[in-house]
């Protein structure tokens, strides 16, 4: 990615409250046209950050960029960026046109063309005739698409959304997901998503930037951070995985040579150039095969099965005492073992992989 | 659901509740009752009569009451205005500006006036006066009303204010509103019920209040407190209960229409 | 009025808090010139000397307490012994009050108890009820009280009428008038506090006391009172510092038997007989027990949020 392309430039932001760090030292650069995700659970600076590109808490130390310019220590109104907040803020003594046009009225342009284009934002979210109702009129499914509205009648350079979907029910979440992923495609701005929910990450992404503790862990696309995370945290809070602590020999050219738990060799490909001696290994639960005990990377014994109607979970134990999980999918041709069966665990190379930390 | 009501009832609780109801409207209603009492004596009920009504404005003491009224009215217009104006300015500082220098101490002193006691601040206000050579007049009780108002007025505006979270305003400024103009176009309107009751509640404390008013007035001036009270010095009239009554009337009217304004106030913003 | 819980910091206070010392401004003007100066003024005047018809000589002087604590003077021939009178009518005040609060107490908290535990959608019509009074004129509910109560009114006609007595129930001009009057005028000070804190009351703790035997009286006093005790002592001190220095209900339903320290300073400052600096210095005397009152009130207060 040129710089050219880069839309919002966050370089080295930091952010104190009093003596507790929020943000410690954060760089990231999203893209025109983007739709980039922060991710991570709470408390760990996601909405920090987003506040801070849009203006309402002052960085304590670091610069962000806005299209090349420098917009750090400008207030929240003079930032060409409008956000989605979380709870929507329709502003309850104006109707959903008179809140469409807030921002561009604000912004100096005319009444007229205001007019027009807080009807043409609404039809884009599919609230054409609503334009004379308030806010307490409107459900919840409506009320953030006419927050959506109001943030993209002014033609913001970027859209910040702060968890605008955790107050919707699921079914209206999943619905609301392709819409704004389509949103994003029609109007070509960057869209900056703010979430803690993994799988909602995974679906809307282009990019995701995980975060934790001020601090960001990984920046990849969904696959990048889903199948090669780059250590335990990653690994742990994107879908399920496996840690087997393993001893590494040596790392080059990217592949690791390991030993596994019960002494077998293995290598993989290695999230970080490291030295040798202990090491984590990630190997996610459906990218493992069942083979004779024996005969397989790992030896194990079944402890238990649970049945999740599109998979089977299998919860096996290895020799050294340490417990793993395994998908299966539930067809017909799956032979899935008792319990207490003992069984052998062949681990696809391509997917397991030696994590930094 | 019948184990839960039994746990919030105690025997007895309703009849002191009925009782408590009673000795608050009984002498009111008595009052008001016997303002219609066609005889001229005080307790001997004589059946039904306007005759008090009409001697209050038509009678041998309506001008010193007119006038007594006006004046009340008077006063208690500007103070309300002048108390809800300080009393909004107060509040967004209170409630808008975190913490600030001297917080802990403002907020004392808006509700000084509510920690003295009234007869104090009669005495204070009167000894301040005389001291500084203010002539006593109506001057003297718009500023001592104004004063002990402000608490009043604030009440609901403070109230109001945090109910409203930040984030409109963060909104609006967010979609390019300078903050003059978050504070103008979102804020205010938003905050509007509670200036009202705010003011109402002032106008309403100003109009009542006798103890301060009766210090501070000199001799010339009279407010319908006052000049009731005068009157009942001298023995209570059937007048004296027509005013009484009427009073109580414009009492309840414009406690209801500030609780009214107060209520649908927080129903519009509760349902976003 | 805890003040400031809903903003979330960052650049909107900052705004507001760059102009915080020119939005107290007129509030910090009008109470400092108008109440805090003439407080203080007030005090001043405590130690000067009387003025013939009302007002003051600048000498400054303690003749005012002297007169207020002391019979024959301190500095004078004779050793001083106390001047019993005016701390007399002091603490009568104090007891008038007292009484009138826990009055209002033993009435009020069922009733808050009472309306609180309502449906929801009756229990603003009950809380209007309870205060549509309160917003009467305070003189016009003493005047009307003294016209229940007296010799010749209502309630004594009432009575004679139905035979349930024989003469008068001579009310009026008593401590117990006064103490109704004081009742009357403040008891919605002591509804709405206890309302405010039997509202917040989590009924799953009467629930548990239930399921662990207890009655509901004995609920009552073990677990609901401490809880909202909060809101019980907020509606005293409420009730009792207004009492304190009442001024209307003494004078109107009371009578040179009752005499409490509202009568005696307004006393001082009408016509020609007043001594203005010893008023001055029974309402300093006043102003300090009521603001020490109040001062251990807020350091409990303190305390208890420091948990």
């Amino acid at each position: 990615m040129t710089s050219a392309e880069i839309a919002v430039d966050i370089e080295g932001v930091i952010k104190r409250y009093g003596s507790f760090t929020a943000l410690h030292g954060v760089s990231l650069g999203i893209c025109e046209n983007e739709f980039f995700t922060l991710l991570g659970p709470s408390g760990c600076g996601k909405t920090t950050l987003l506040r801070c590109i849009a203006g309402f808490e002052e960085v304590s130390g670091g610069t962000i960029r806005l299209k090349g310019e420098d917009i750090t220590g400008l207030p929240p109104h003079k930032r060409p960026v409008n956000t989605v907040f979380q709870q929507y803020a329709l502003f309850p003594h104006m109707t959903v046109a008179e809140n469409v046009m807030f921002g561009m009225l604000r912004s100096g342009w005319s009444k007229s063309d205001a007019a027009q284009r807080a009807n043409q934002v609404l039809e884009m979210v599919q609230l054409g005739g609503y334009a004379a109702r308030k806010p307490a009129q409107l459900s919840g499914g409506q009320q953030q698409r006419v927050a959506l509205a109001r943030a993209l009648a002014p033609r913001p350079a970027v859209l910040l959304l702060d968890e605008p979907l955790s107050a919707l029910d699921l079914k209206l979440r999943q619905a609301v997901r392709v819409e704004l992923k389509s949103l994003q495609r029609e109007t070509g701005i960057a869209f900056i998503f703010v979430t803690h929910d993994q799988e909602e990450a995974l679906t809307m992404s282009d990019r995701i930037a995980v975060m934790s503790d001020g601090e960001v862990q990984q920046i990849g696309s969904p696959p990048e951070i889903y199948e090669s995370p780059v250590n335990r945290f990653v690994a742990d809070f994107i879908g399920e995985t496996n840690l087997l602590d393993v001893d590494v020999h040596a790392v080059s050219d990217g592949m690791a040579t390991l030993s596994l738990p019960g002494g077998h060799g293995f290598s993989c490909p290695a999230a970080a150039v490291r030295g040798a001696g202990k090491g984590h290994l990630s190997v996610r639960p459906e990218r493992i095969a069942l083979c004779p005990a024996g005969s397989g990377d790992l030896d194990a014994t079944v402890t238990g099965r649970v049945y999740l109607g599109t998979d089977i979970q299998l919860h096996v134990r290895l020799t050294d005492d340490e417990a793993m999980t395994v998908r299966l999918q539930n067809s017909e041709t799956t032979i899935v073992p008792e319990e207490g069966a003992a069984v052998g665990l062949k681990l696809e190379v391509g997917a397991a992989r030696l994590l930094a930390d | 659901m019948a184990a839960k009501t039994d746990l919030r009832r105690f025997p007895g609780f309703l009849t002191l509740t009925i009782i408590c109801l009673v000795v608050l409207y009984a002498p009111l209603i008595v009052v008001a009752v016997y303002s219609f009492n066609a005889s001229t004596s005080i307790t001997k009920w004589g059946g039904i009569s306007l005759a008090w009504y009409i001697d209050v404005f038509t009678g041998p003491e309506a001008p010193k009451f007119q006038q007594a009224a006006i004046n009340s009215m008077v006063i208690a217009v500007t103070a309300a205005i002048a108390a809800t104006i300080i009393a909004t300015l107060a509040a967004v500082a209170m409630t808008r500006a975190g913490r600030f220098r001297g917080k802990t101490l403002s907020f004392a002193l808006i509700s000084l006036p509510l920690m003295v006691p009234e007869v104090v601040t009669a005495v204070a206000s009167l000894v301040f006066f005389t001291a500084i050579g203010f002539t006593s007049g109506l001057t003297t009780i718009l500023i001592a009303h104004i004063v002990f108002c402000i608490p009043f007025a604030y009440l609901p505006i403070s109230a109001r204010m945090q109910s409203i979270p930040d984030m409109y305003e963060q909104a609006a400024m967010d979609l390019y509103a300078t903050p003059r103009e978050a504070f103008k176009l979102v804020l205010l309107p938003l905050m509007t019920p509670g200036i009202l009751s705010g003011f109402l509640l002032a106008f309403i404390i100003s109009l009542d209040d006798f103890l301060i008013t009766n210090f501070v007035k000199g001799a010339g001036v009279e407010t319908l407190p006052t000049a009731i009270f005068g009157s009942v010095k001298q023995g209570i009239k059937p007048n004296i209960m027509a005013i009484s009554t009427l009073m109580l009337i414009v009492s309840v009217i414009f406690v209801s229409l500030s609780w009214l304004i107060g209520r649908t106030g927080q129903n519009k913003n509760q349902e976003t | 009025m805890a003040a400031g819980a809903t903003t979330s910091g960052g650049t909107v206070s900052n705004i507001y808090k760059g102009n915080s010392a020119k939005l107290m401004l007129p509030a910090w003007a009008m109470v400092g010139f108008f109440l805090l100066a003439p407080v203080m003024m007030m005090v001043v005047y405590s130690f000067l000397t009387k003025e013939f018809r009302g007002g003051v000589i600048w000498d400054f002087t303690l003749a005012a307490y002297d007169q207020f604590f002391f019979d024959r003077g301190l500095f004078g021939d004779e050793p001083p012994s106390i001047e019993w009178t005016y701390i007399g009518i002091f603490w009568r005040s104090i007891w008038q009050a007292g009484v009138a609060t826990i009055a209002c107490l033993l009435i009020g908290f069922p009733t808050a108890w009472f309306i609180a535990t309502r449906r929801p959608s009756t229990r603003s019509a009950w809380l209007f009820m309870i205060t549509i009074p309160y917003w009467v004129n305070l003189l016009i509910r003493t005047v009307s009280m003294k016209f229940l109560i007296r010799d010749t009114g209502p309630l004594n006609e009432f009575l004679l009428w139905t035979g349930t007595v024989s003469e008068p129930l001579g009310l009026i001009n008593t401590n117990f008038a006064v103490q109704l009057g004081l009742f009357y005028s403040y008891l919605p000070f002591m509804v709405l506090p206890i309302y405010a804190a039997v509202e917040r009351y989590d009924f799953s703790l009467s629930e548990a006391a239930a399921d662990l035997y207890s009655s509901i009286w004995t609920t009552l006093w073990l677990v609901i009172l401490p809880v909202v005790k909060p809101g019980i002592v907020a509606g005293c001190i409420l009730v009792f510092v207004p009492s304190l220095g009442a001024f209307l209900a003494p004078d109107l339903l009371g009578g040179a038997k009752t005499f409490m320290i509202g009568s005696l300073i307004e006393e001082q400052f009408k016509g020609s007989a007043g001594n203005w600096p010893f008023g001055a210095a029974a309402s300093t005397i006043l102003l300090s027990i009521v603001m020490a009152v109040l001062l251990i009130y807020a350091r409990n207060q303190n305390k208890g949020s420091e948990r």
